[in-house]
């Protein structure tokens, strides 16, 4: 490499470093299927910019596309953060059409479960490359301890991104936040419910201070 | 190096098992590791891994894992490590004293119709395997 052309590209790195400073931050908001990442993004997104991201379902894998709203800003406690929210399909290992047969008829099954495979290997795709925090949304009412969680956790911890756990369905009778943080007790865990919209302030704060 | 050895299909009324040596594993690319996990699955294999993959190569296995699955064919795969211990030191003494390594741990995989988990801690997994 020629001196110029090497003084240049150390240039470009500053440069490039100093406005990074101020471009919104990519948060992905990670989790298994049905863990209410849909329904986190559409309340942060309703909270702060009007407008909806996704559809939410009780049927697994309604969100097959990763998708983004840009330019969110959140403001608490004098910290502000402006994101971009990635919303990504649940990932998991298997992907069985028959999960939906009981909500459409087999096609429209076979349909479904191609879609959500190609979502799963679209969210590790922007795991891998292109965010740079995470949000792990977790149902509170279930086990924590799955290998899928297990899994995810470790790599978002190899690429060094920093990540937030957010218990989510604290609405729910069976929830219990405390088997989150004891499963994953070297991040910090914040109780909420996205659909109910409890613990919202705690939630904006921790993504303020967390991601500012 | 050898390829595991799969049986006739007059012999199959068991379940296969590949138990792969840490030392095998180290001479192989990722998408190797990968391809041998998911051909022996594909063959109805259980394979356990001693020293199991690094957290790369499971975000690749997951990825490689979804384009292949074909309904009633493979519907994708059951894998189970040990979870981290939560005594992991992961205080920045500890990662400067190298203590972040990924731990190596064993691990089970195989087809997810076949293979069930019952019970997992940090210190146990108890699995039924089922024959196709």
């Amino acid at each position: 490499m020629g001196l110029i052309s090497g003084l240049r590209d150390s240039i470009s790195r500053v440069t490039d470093g100093l406005f990074s400073e101020q471009e919104p931050k990519r948060i992905g908001i990670y989790g298994p299927p049905n863990a209410g990442k849909t329904t986190l993004a559409n309340r942060i997104a309703r909270d702060w910019t009007g407008d909806a991201i996704g559809t939410e379902s009780h049927i697994p894998h309604e969100t097959r596309r990763a998708r983004r709203k840009e330019g969110v800003e959140i403001e608490r406690n004098g910290k502000s953060v402006t994101i971009d929210i990635v919303d990504t399909p649940g990932v998991t290992t298997k992907v069985d059409y028959e999960e939906f047969t009981d909500e459409m008829d087999k096609d429209d099954a076979i349909r479904r479960s191609r879609e959500a495979t190609e979502g799963v290997a679209e969210a590790m795709h922007w795991l891998r490359e292109d965010v740079d925090g995470v949000i792990y949304v977790l149902d509170s009412a279930e086990d924590p301890i799955t290998q899928v969680n297990t899994m995810l956790i470790g790599i978002i911890e190899s690429r060094d991104l920093p990540v937030l756990i957010f218990a989510n369905k604290i609405d729910l009778e069976e929830s219990s936040v405390k088997r989150i943080e004891d499963a994953f007790p070297q991040h910090k865990t914040v109780p909420l419910s996205a659909k109910e919209g409890e613990n919202m302030d705690e939630v904006y704060g921790n993504i303020a201070e967390y991601f500012g | 190096m050898p390829e595991a050895t799969n049986v006739d299909d007059d012999r199959r009324d068991g379940v296969q098992i590949d138990l792969i040596s840490g030392q095998r594993m180290d001479g192989m690319a990722s998408m190797e590791k990968i391809r041998m996990i998911l051909d022996g699955v594909h063959n109805g294999n259980i394979v356990i891994l001693e020293e199991g993959l690094t957290p790369d190569e499971e975000s690749k296995l997951i990825e490689v894992t979804m384009a292949e699955i074909s309904p009633d064919e493979f519907n994708g795969i059951e894998i189970e490590t040990y979870p981290k211990s939560s005594t992991r030191d992961s205080s920045l003494l500890g990662r400067i004293m190298g203590g972040d390594e990924p731990p190596k741990k064993l691990t089970v995989i195989g087809p997810a119709n076949q293979i069930e988990t019952l019970h997992k801690d940090e210190t146990l997994i108890s699995a039924l395997v089922s024959r196709n």
